[in-house]
């Protein structure tokens, strides 16, 4: 019961309040240029893309 | 035994908060084609803006920020259709969702808006409007009945988007 109201707590963000998760340090990788090569390769690889940053390209818009 | 039922219970009020708790979503209701939009009332650059102030006119209502690249792209295209078309009756309203005013000041010091910008730094009227991504789009005909709502900004895009802007106006 505790347990339910806790994860109550965890509201969505909404569309617009993504400001942080944009943020280039919100990505996991270090170089841009470095990470352009490498999904690129990783979705030729792969036949699909996608999951690297916060959807839309890593800023978090579209 | 007694403990069986008491965690039973537990069980079911927990189920039970978790399902209406999922139902109770701000964005429920997302104003769609064929709408008619709620007025708003908010800051502007220069005193405030109402979106009913723009009523008769062609109202392009876009949701953006300064940390939306798309965004960034739009502004251009945006001058340009304001340009275009104001005196057929076309109005753009940039409406910024921007946490921080400084930030969208910034943003607007670099990429000029010669067209009507708002600040809801609150976050109400995305979600009156259910707006789903940045940056979101509505053309509003004279009416105040929403005829697209545009999520997302291509360069792709512009050719379809004045195509709708122009139909709206009356053709031509």
């Amino acid at each position: 019961m505790i347990i339910m109201y806790g994860l109550s707590g965890c509201s969505s963000v909404q569309p617009w309040e993504k400001q942080n998760l944009a943020k280039p340090e919100m990505t996991f990788e270090g170089d841009r240029l470095d990470t352009g090569y490498t999904e690129h390769i990783y979705s030729s690889k792969e036949a699909s893309s996608g999951g690297a940053g916060i959807g839309g390209g890593g800023c978090g818009c579209n | 035994m007694i403990m069986k039922a008491f965690t039973l219970k537990k069980v079911k009020v927990g189920f039970i908060t978790l399902v209406l708790s999922l139902g109770m979503s701000p964005n429920a209701h997302a104003l769609g084609i064929g709408d008619k939009v709620a007025d708003f009332s908010l800051l502007g650059k220069q005193g405030p803006v109402k979106l009913s102030d723009s009523a008769g006119s062609v109202v392009y209502l876009d949701f953006w920020a300064s940390w939306c690249g798309p965004c960034r792209q739009s502004f251009p295209w945006m001058n340009e259709m304001q340009a275009k078309y104001s005196a057929k009756g076309f109005k753009v309203v940039a409406v910024n969702l921007d946490a921080r005013n400084d930030d969208a000041m910034k943003f607007l010091a670099q990429n000029p808006a010669n067209f009507t910008v708002a600040f809801d730094s609150k976050g109400q009227t995305p979600k009156a409007f259910g707006v789903k991504g940045m940056p979101t789009s509505f053309l509003i005909d004279k009416s105040g009945k929403i005829l697209s709502v545009h999520l997302g900004f291509k360069p792709a895009d512009k050719e379809e988007m004045e195509k709708q802007i122009l139909s709206a106006l009356g053709g031509n």
